[in-house]
This record gives C-alpha cells, sequence and structure tokens, in this order.
C-alpha cells in the first residue's frame, strides 16, 4: 500500500482541518460583514482557487494581514499568508493613486521633508482634510503624521565619529517612521545603546520595509525593496554586525514576509536582524551589561502588544524591559488589534470598521487609566493617541527617560 | 529566561495548572501552539469526581461559574451524559424525562445545531416537541456568506440583541416547560444567561452545537486572562522545538519564536494534548510523542488501533504517555524527574487514577501542581 506520509502544501494549507478557531479571532469578521472571514478567505477559498481562478474574491482586499488567524490557528497553517499569497497571484486591482501615496512611504518622506512645517500645517488644517477626503478617500477623521524638518540619518551621520569610538557596534534599521517622521525615537535608541555601551551604524541606505507596499497591491516594487535591503542587509551581516529594528512590523516584514510572500531569500540575514528590546533585553539578563535608572522615575504603564509583534512572540521582551524599571507600575492591557493596520484604517472606506476594531482596546485602556500607553508599533501609536487622548511612548523611548543622562 | 515552571500546551489541563501554581507564588510560563480543544468543549468536566469543589474554586475566581449537581446534560445529538459538574450554561436534568413539551428554538440559516435530532430523542422520551425559526434582520449580514453562519458571529450578534430574539420566543411560545436553545449566548458575559432563563416562561436549556464552542471560548478567555492577572507569561502561537534532557532531568527548552533566548525552569510540564493538538502523532507504524520522544503503548498491527465499527470504543484513543505513580512522564523506560505529563496527552492510561475526559485534564493538573508545590498527590 502506498501511503503519503506527509503533508506538504503551500503555507501548510493542507493542515487546515476546518476548526473555525482562526475566524473566531479575526478582528474584521465582527465589524465588516463582506469580508469573507479568514478560514473562507484562505485554505477553502484556495481549494477553489486551485481548481480555478475564477473563484477568487475580491473582498480578500479587507483582509488586514494582523496574522491572528495564524498565532490561534491549531494546525499551523499560515492562513493570512494564503490569503496574501492569493491577492497577489489572481487579484487584479490595480492601486488607485491615493494609495500609491499612502504606500510610498519613503517617497512621500522625503519629498514632504523639505517643506516639513508648511506641509505639517497644511495637512492639519480642516480644509486639506476635507480636500483628501472628498478627492483621495482619506478619512478626515486622520490627522497625517507629522514629518520632521531635519531626517534622522543626517543627525546620525554627523555623529558618526563619536558612534564609532564605541568598541561594539550595531547597524540600525531605523524604518521610513524614524526617519521622516519621529526621528526622536531614533535619537532615544542611541542613546540607550550609546547608556550601553555601544555604538550606533547606519545600513549602507535602507529602504521602506515594503510593507504598506504590499498591502496595496505594490508587489513589484516591494520585491525591489526587499532585495535592495537584503542586500544592505547582508554587508551588515558580513561586517559581523546585529542589525536592530524599533519596529515591530519592518522586523516582521524582513524577516517573515520576504521569503513567505515575495519570495526573496533572506536565510543570509533573517538571524540577524532584531528588534531593539529583545537585543538589550539579553544583554542586561545575561549580566554583559547594565542600565543605570533614575532612582525617581515614576510611571503607571499599560502595554499594548501589536498584531505583529504578536506574531513574531517577542512582546514578552518589551513587558519585560518595562517591569525592570523601577517605579513602573504595569499592565498588560488584553491582545487585541487596534484596528489601523498601517494604511488600512487611513482609507474612508474603511475608517469605521477600523474604529470599530479597536474599540474593546479603547475602552480598556480608558478604564485602567494609565499615565500612558506602551506600544512598539507606530501606526498603532497614531491610532490610539487619536482614539483614546492617550500619550503612546515606545518601550526605547521610555528607557530612555528611565535612565540617568 | 528563567521561571520556576514552564508549561508546554495552553488547554484546560495547562492553564488549571499554570493558575494553581502561580495562585501559589510560583513564576509560571505556558507556550501554547495556537488554541486548543477548549473551543470543542461541551460545558461538563465529566469524571471530575473528588476534584469538583476545588476547581469551582480555582474557576470562580476566574469569574468562570459552575454547576455542582449531579445528573444528566442534553447533548446535540439528543443524547444523555452524565454531569457532577458544568460549566453554567449547561442545563443538568434529573433523569431522561427531561420535559412534557419542548420548544426548539433555532435561527434561521444556522445549520450548526440539529433541532430534529434533539426532537427525536426526547420524543422516544414521551415528549412532544415543536421546532421553530427565529431571524433577526441584525442578523442579515451574517447570511452574505453562507459559511460564515456560525456559533460564534451569531454569539457576537446576540451579545448586542439577545433581548430581541427573547421577545421573539416569547411569542412563539405557548405551553411548553421546556425551551431549547442553541449554545450561542454569552461570548462577552455570561451574565446574559441567567437574564434569559429569567426572561422566559419555562425551563431553558442550552444545547451545545458544532465548533467552535461559545462556552468554551469564552472559558479560555477568562482563564488566560486570570492567569496573566497573577503575573503568568502565556506565550501565544509559539512552538516548542527543542528539550535539553540530560541524565532524566529537562534543564531548558527552544522555541520556534524564541529561538536562541532558551527558557530555563525546574519543572516542566506537557500538556500539549492528544491527536488534535498534535501533542501525540502518528505515522503509518508508530504513536509518537514528538517533543521528549516518551513512551506509548500500542499494538504493532496498525489494525488493532480502530474498531470498524465507528461508533464502537476507539482503541486509540487510549494510547498515551506512560506516567509514574506521580504523573512524571517515561523515557526508554525511565521516569524523568521533573517533567509530568497531565491531559489528554496521556489518552486513558490513567482511567483507574484520575478518569477520563475534562475531569481527566483537571485532575492531573492538580496532581502535577501539588507534586510541584511540595503538597500532597
Amino acid at each position: 500500500m502506498k501511503l503519503q506520509e506527509y503533508t506538504a502544501s503551500a503555507h501548510n494549507f493542507e493542515e487546515c482541518m476546518k476548526c473555525t478557531i482562526c475566524t473566531a479571532y479575526c478582528p474584521v469578521v465582527p465589524v465588516n460583514p463582506r469580508y469573507p472571514g479568514p478560514k473562507q478567505a484562505g485554505p477553502d477559498g484556495e481549494r477553489l482557487r486551485l481548481k480555478d481562478p475564477y473563484f477568487f474574491n475580491q473582498a480578500l482586499k479587507y483582509c488586514l494581514n494582523c496574522k491572528r488567524c495564524e498565532v490561534v490557528c491549531p494546525s499551523g497553517v499560515k492562513v493570512a499568508d494564503i490569503i496574501q499569497s492569493a491577492r497577489m497571484k489572481y487579484g487584479n486591482e490595480q492601486p488607485r493613486l491615493r494609495d500609491r501615496m499612502l504606500a510610498s512611504t519613503d517617497f512621500m518622506g522625503s519629498l514632504a521633508r523639505p517643506f516639513a512645517p508648511l506641509v505639517n500645517g497644511v495637512t492639519g488644517l480642516g480644509i486639506t482634510k476635507t480636500v483628501l477626503d472628498a478627492t483621495f478617500a482619506i478619512d478626515r477623521h486622520r490627522t497625517f503624521p507629522k514629518y520632521s524638518g531635519r531626517s534622522f540619518e543626517r543627525w546620525l551621520k554627523r555623529r558618526a565619529k563619536e558612534q564609532a569610538k564605541f568598541d561594539k557596534q550595531v547597524a540600525y534599521f531605523h524604518g521610513c517612521y524614524v526617519n521622516y517622521n519621529y526621528p526622536q525615537l531614533g535619537k532615544d535608541f542611541v542613546k540607550v545603546m550609546n547608556a550601553l555601551g555601544i555604538g550606533v551604524q547606519l545600513l549602507d541606505k535602507e529602504k521602506c520595509c515594503g510593507v504598506a507596499l504590499i498591502a496595496n497591491g505594490m508587489y513589484k516594487k516591494a520585491t525591489k525593496n526587499a532585495e535592495h535591503n537584503v542586500g544592505a542587509l547582508q554587508k551588515a551581516v558580513d561586517a559581523g554586525l546585529t542589525v536592530l529594528t524599533t519596529s515591530s512590523t519592518c522586523t516582521m516584514t524582513m524577516r517573515e514576509e520576504y521569503p513567505e510572500l515575495l519570495k526573496v531569500d533572506n536565510a543570509g540575514v533573517r538571524d540577524s536582524i532584531l528588534l531593539a528590546t529583545r537585543y538589550i533585553w539579553q544583554l542586561l539578563e545575561s549580566g554583559a551589561a547594565t542600565l543605570k535608572f533614575k532612582e525617581n522615575y515614576r510611571a503607571r504603564i499599560a502595554y499594548h502588544t501589536p498584531c505583529h509583534l504578536e506574531r513574531l512572540g517577542w512582546g514578552i521582551f518589551s513587558t519585560e524591559l518595562l517591569k525592570m524599571i523601577p517605579g513602573v507600575e504595569f499592565t498588560m492591557l488584553d491582545s487585541n488589534c487596534c484596528g489601523i493596520s498601517g494604511t488600512y484604517g487611513f482609507k474612508k472606506e474603511n475608517y469605521e470598521a477600523s474604529q470599530a476594531i479597536g474599540k474593546p482596546l479603547f475602552d480598556q485602556i480608558k478604564s485602567v487609566n494609565p499615565d500612558f500607553v506602551a506600544c512598539d508599533c507606530e501606526t498603532c501609536k497614531w491610532q490610539l493617541e487619536m482614539s483614546t487622548g492617550y500619550t503612546v511612548k515606545h518601550p526605547i523611548s521610555i528607557l530612555a527617560e528611565a535612565i540617568e543622562d | 529566561m528563567r521561571f520556576d515552571t514552564v508549561i508546554i500546551g495552553g488547554g484546560l489541563s495547562g492553564l488549571t495548572a499554570g493558575i494553581s501554581l502561580q495562585e501559589a507564588g510560583r513564576k509560571v510560563a505556558i507556550v501554547s501552539a495556537g488554541q486548543n480543544a477548549m473551543h470543542f468543549f461541551s460545558g461538563n468536566f465529566e469524571d471530575i469526581g473528588p476534584a469538583r469543589d476545588r476547581v469551582a474554586a480555582l474557576f470562580a475566581a476566574a469569574g468562570v461559574r459552575t454547576n455542582a449537581m449531579d445528573g444528566l446534560q442534553l447533548m446535540p445529538m439528543g443524547s444523555f451524559r452524565p454531569a457532577s459538574l458544568t460549566l453554567e450554561d449547561v442545563t443538568v436534568f434529573p433523569d431522561e424525562h427531561a420535559a412534557e413539551k419542548a420548544l426548539i428554538v433555532n435561527f434561521t440559516g444556522f445549520h450548526d445545531f440539529y433541532g430534529t435530532f434533539i426532537a427525536e430523542a426526547l420524543e422516544k422520551a414521551g415528549a412532544t416537541c415543536r421546532i421553530r425559526f427565529v431571524h433577526l434582520p441584525e442578523m442579515e449580514h451574517l447570511r452574505l456568506s453562507p459559511s460564515e453562519m456560525r456559533s460564534v458571529n451569531i454569539a457576537r450578534a446576540m451579545d448586542e440583541h439577545w433581548e430581541k430574539v427573547v421577545g421573539d420566543i416569547r411569542i412563539l411560545h405557548k405551553d411548553e416547560d421546556l425551551i431549547i436553545l442553541p449554545q450561542v449566548f454569552g461570548l462577552r458575559d455570561a451574565a446574559v444567561l441567567d437574564k434569559i432563563r429569567t426572561a422566559l416562561p419555562a425551563r431553558v436549556a442550552f444545547v451545545g452545537t458544532m465548533p467552535p464552542s461559545v462556552p468554551g471560548i469564552r472559558t479560555q478567555m477568562l482563564l488566560k486572562r486570570r492567569f496573566e492577572v497573577l503575573g503568568g507569561t502565556f506565550l501565544m502561537g509559539d512552538e516548542v522545538t527543542s528539550a535539553a534532557l540530560h541524565e532524566g532531568v529537562v534543564s531548558s527548552i527552544t522555541t520556534r519564536n524564541l529561538d536562541t533566548a532558551r527558557i530555563f525552569a525546574d519543572h516542566f510540564i506537557l500538556s500539549s494534548g492528544g491527536y488534535f493538538s498534535k501533542g501525540l502523532v502518528t505515522t503509518p507504524t508508530q504513536v509518537i510523542e514528538p517533543l521528549f520522544g516518551l513512551d506509548i503503548a500500542f499494538p504493532e498491527n496498525r489494525n488493532d488501533w480502530y474498531d470498524a465499527d465507528f461508533f464502537a470504543h476507539q482503541p486509540y484513543m487510549d494510547f498515551g504517555v506512560k506516567t509514574d505513580a506521580e504523573l512524571h512522564a517515561i523515557k526508554d523506560g525511565q521516569p524523568i524527574q521533573n517533567l509530568f505529563a497531565i491531559g489528554s496527552v496521556l489518552g486513558n492510561t490513567r482511567k483507574e487514577d484520575f478518569g477520563t475526559a475534562a475531569g481527566m485534564a483537571i485532575r492531573t493538573a492538580f496532581a502535577a501542581a501539588d507534586t510541584i508545590k511540595g503538597g500532597n498527590v
């Protein structure tokens, strides 16, 4: 008798045993009836699509790619990867101008940066929001992230010599957000690393990790960016450097999405890409370095785990680091999606769903009433600050303010 | 990373052991490869035996209310099962004569609840039954995608609109002494169950649906939250990839997500579940415990694993990890000093001591936690 001993299928889809647990935990299903749910959109639909691509359903675009279906699947099926791959393979919807603008985070950033005060002033105006809403379908409730007048790259390049003086070195993949919108996080990162006795270098020209390009159907550009980044990362790794990041989404994209979705081989660099919180926690735990905290630091912190950090399984490093700070009163928020999912929540057609998804989290934050919220993701920060009024700080920024200057 | 105890598997037995240890002030981590068989839970802790009061107290502290009452649970296919402790969702009957007249209510388009099976069984026992369907405009959106007319999605709608359904049922009700509803209520807050019972003019029985189980999901969420509030670390969606075993002692494990960051602990508990959860795995010739390669007894001839009668007792359900009296897992004939096996990974190997099913999952969890705490087994 000839038996098939092991199943082998793309993204493990044949392991699905139709238990529907993924659908029970999908944040989109309860708020958007047009979305068929992860089981139907993923493994069930895949069976049909393999027979005939006619069965591809445009409603797959409502998937947030939050990966929560993969986190809860008892059978190890990569449900979100099946859905995203199907969009890449069968979807024929062309990204509109608005989607291209939202997705091109580095292009838009380099365009806006020289005129930052003007751009920030204009995008903050009610009339601009009305125009963007009417012409581009970018929801009027959203405020565009502010652009910084000086890029983080430029700031760090000016300090390259003093950074080079440290014996121990790491490379930093800062991402678009730190470079164009919020260089302060990068500066906080450098402060903490220096306090640990480590100097920070830039990569040899990084590009946007590509997550927003994937989400908006710009797959060719995403693949080009991935190939470029793997090359830049490889140079750093060959020089013996670990590459640290402060964005959980960039990290998940470069480690997981490059090989799974874009088919870009990252085997040589994958294990060297680490979130800064993980790296720092390991240093402190092993006793290889210490941080000296302020004696009078006090903060009541509620921590939100971003979806992509949940998928990486590395939330524990951020939370353990925060708990390590003397004077911190720590509350872990329930694991829920905040609803923004990068560029998704900016689109007019998604605004209501986006806010409905986040509601349980917003309500919990208000009832905990912390001094501020901690979170490793830039887009969660925008969403939570807009929707709750609480300030959201990155764990690295919290470390930076809690250590002795 | 260092903990007092690391538990592999975050289902009923893993969470019970984890909560029990955290309550005693131990530092515990649970590694859970996705969600678990709680999502199929009928709400009945069969074979709970002497652990009844203890588990009721542990669950109450987590916000999970239970019924400690001996009797029978009405099952989805119309059969009855003995019960002595159940989730509050379950109505316990003194005998199989559950009703004189029963009104069975289902939702239009919901195919995971079979009123006709229940009616046939009750009618055999002398009852008369009516089956009626309710429909709310607020649920219309669920029917856009026929595959998503599922218990959890209906339950979400019911969290908002249960009062409207109760109103409809009051109109449908004539003179029945029992109203049977599918278990799609109280996903977010079980308090709704009592409100429905009070608002309807007859006794109410919530009967199980096809998976996922709404009471099971609610219970899982509350137990996990309790474990975390007590200070436990829950690593969801991660998987143990290797274990360092030397001279009969486990020193550490690695996981897929934490890779080089090893997890060390004094004690380890294996609550990785049965075949569904891949705590037990079969090949064409073998039954394997994949993580440690623990000893399992099974017949050499694969035909002896099954009974051709589908509804008969299936021998493969009995296979499980071998343990000593204190539940230390056995490998190559030798007990591992700091590794305990609990829950479905045991199969039915410890039936005489701990019973079977959910009761067994909990009783073995308590036994292992007590040994670790240095108390009595």
